[in-house]
């Protein structure tokens, strides 16, 4: 395989102004894998207060609960993982050949799906926050 | 696209023949491009019927021999319109009427030489093949994304070259039929397998679009990978020499590099099914490392 190559100066001139639905799932995809890396670390954070004390964990996890914004992050992590769970689907299926005349629609359709699930789940998160 | 885009599909439903159909997203994406080429050609018989005697195009230059064009900027040309008129002949007369020291490359004018890929109001395209009635003015004209540029439209295209001869694009066998003058027969299932990879032209259009060969210089890219499909399905070669192609397109920046942006397959001037083929050889590197049976 070839050398690296100093491609210059003005390489990026012009660079891709028009995004294909691929594109973005692939974009979507890394950038929600990683949210859910760095909600796991948060999460370990949280429980790990029960390690202190019960009463500790009880009351982190009241307050927690008791923000605003936590519901808020909430619904965002649950988006997040149904996209990157439903798109993952998507993309164990492109790597298995399978449906590939319909990538970018089953992309689109993975973005109505989480949209749908996310609104759907609203009520759920936000009860007894106010 | 006028008398090019005929005789190709003329083409495509001669070979296929009574052999093996192409698989159902190749025909269905096909089929869209047949109904997106009649509506614009729809559009661009309204458009020609409307449009002014000239055509506005903006032509990206750069020469890094002369002061005043080291900075990269863009010229406007107003160039007289005809019915027919392809992205390349407005550039070919620009060059010949207002600026001869516009610079690109172009030979065959009819999509087979692949010199003349251009990037044509944010596409990778052929400037032959893209009828100007079809895009919206100002056409913007720039070379090749993630290729250095040479000066104005042509870039440099060493390093796409180099990735192709790394997969060694040539027939190669040890496999030879018994008699000295027997031919080398393919089967016509085999034929119509390989038979979209042996079309591509070299263009580059597939690499430049490709925002994972843009960061990794190394990466073999589409067009490699489908040149070394098209050998390495091809039954006439051999079990050992398609295990040494298998081991070329399976290294660290092979295949493994594909992340199926589709964004080759969607460039393609040929309609090489780019990301099919990557990923079938994805899976025939992965079936032949594990072998449990
Ligand atoms: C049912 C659940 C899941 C499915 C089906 C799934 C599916 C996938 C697939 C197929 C990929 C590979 C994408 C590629 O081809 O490059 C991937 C990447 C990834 N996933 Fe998941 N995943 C799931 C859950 C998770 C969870 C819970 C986490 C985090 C803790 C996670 C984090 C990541 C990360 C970080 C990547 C790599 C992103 C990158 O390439 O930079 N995934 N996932
Ligand atoms: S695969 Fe298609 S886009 Fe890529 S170099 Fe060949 S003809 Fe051009
Ligand atoms: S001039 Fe040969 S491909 Fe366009």
């Amino acid at each position: 395989m070839s050398q690296s190559y100093n491609r210059g100066l003005i390489e990026d001139f012009g660079r891709w102004r028009e995004f294909t639905a691929g594109m973005w799932a692939w974009i979507f995809h890394k950038f929600t894998g990683w949210v859910l890396v760095g909600y796991l670390f948060t999460h370990i954070a949280v429980l790990s207060t029960a390690t202190i004390g019960t009463g500790v964990y009880t009351e982190t996890l009241q307050s927690l609960e008791s923000l605003f914004i936590v519901r808020v992050l909430e619904v965002g992590l649950l988006s997040v993982a149904v996209f990157h769970i439903l798109n993952g689907v998507r993309l164990l299926m492109v790597d298995l050949g399978v449906g590939l005349e319909a990538q970018d629609k089953s992309f689109y359709a993975a973005l109505i799906l989480t949209g749908v699930i996310a609104i759907a789940s609203v009520p759920t998160f936000v009860e007894g926050v106010f | 696209m006028s008398t090019h885009a005929t005789q190709e599909q003329e083409g495509a439903e001669v070979d296929a023949g009574d052999s093996k159909p192409h698989s159902p997203h190749q025909d269905r994406r096909l089929q869209e491009k047949a109904t997106r080429e009649e509506q614009s050609q729809r559009e661009s018989d309204e458009r020609t019927r409307e449009r002014e005697e000239t055509v506005e195009i903006k032509v990206f230059r750069y020469d890094p021999e002369v002061a005043e064009k080291q900075e990269p900027r863009f010229d406007t040309f107003h160039v007289p319109f005809e019915k027919g008129m392809t992205v390349l002949d407005a550039v070919m007369y620009a060059r010949d009427h207002y600026d001869s020291s516009l610079t690109f490359r172009h030979s065959c004018r009819q999509a087979i030489c692949g010199s003349d890929a251009f990037f044509i109001n944010g596409r990778q395209r052929l400037g032959c093949q893209t009828q100007i009635a079809e895009l919206d003015t100002p056409v913007r004209i720039e070379p090749l994304p993630h290729q250095e540029v040479v000066k104005d439209l042509v870039v440099d295209m060493d390093s796409f070259y180099e990735q192709m001869e790394a997969v060694e694009p040539y027939f190669q066998t040890n496999d030879l039929p018994e008699g000295d003058l027997d031919e080398q027969r393919q089967s016509r299932e085999n034929r119509e397998k390989i038979k979209m990879g042996t079309r591509c032209i070299w263009c580059a259009s597939c690499m430049s679009s490709c925002n994972i060969a843009a960061g990794d210089d190394q990466y073999l890219g589409p067009a490699p990978i489908s040149m070394a499909y098209r050998f390495a399905m091809d039954e006439r070669e051999g079990e050992d020499i398609q295990d040494h192609r298998l081991r070329i397109i399976e290294q660290e920046h092979g295949v493994w590099r594909c992340q199926t942006q589709f964004s080759c397959t969607n460039v393609c001037p040929k309609d090489i099914p780019l990301t099919e083929h990557i990923q079938e050889l994805k899976r025939e590197a992965v079936k032949k490392n594990l072998k449990f049976w």
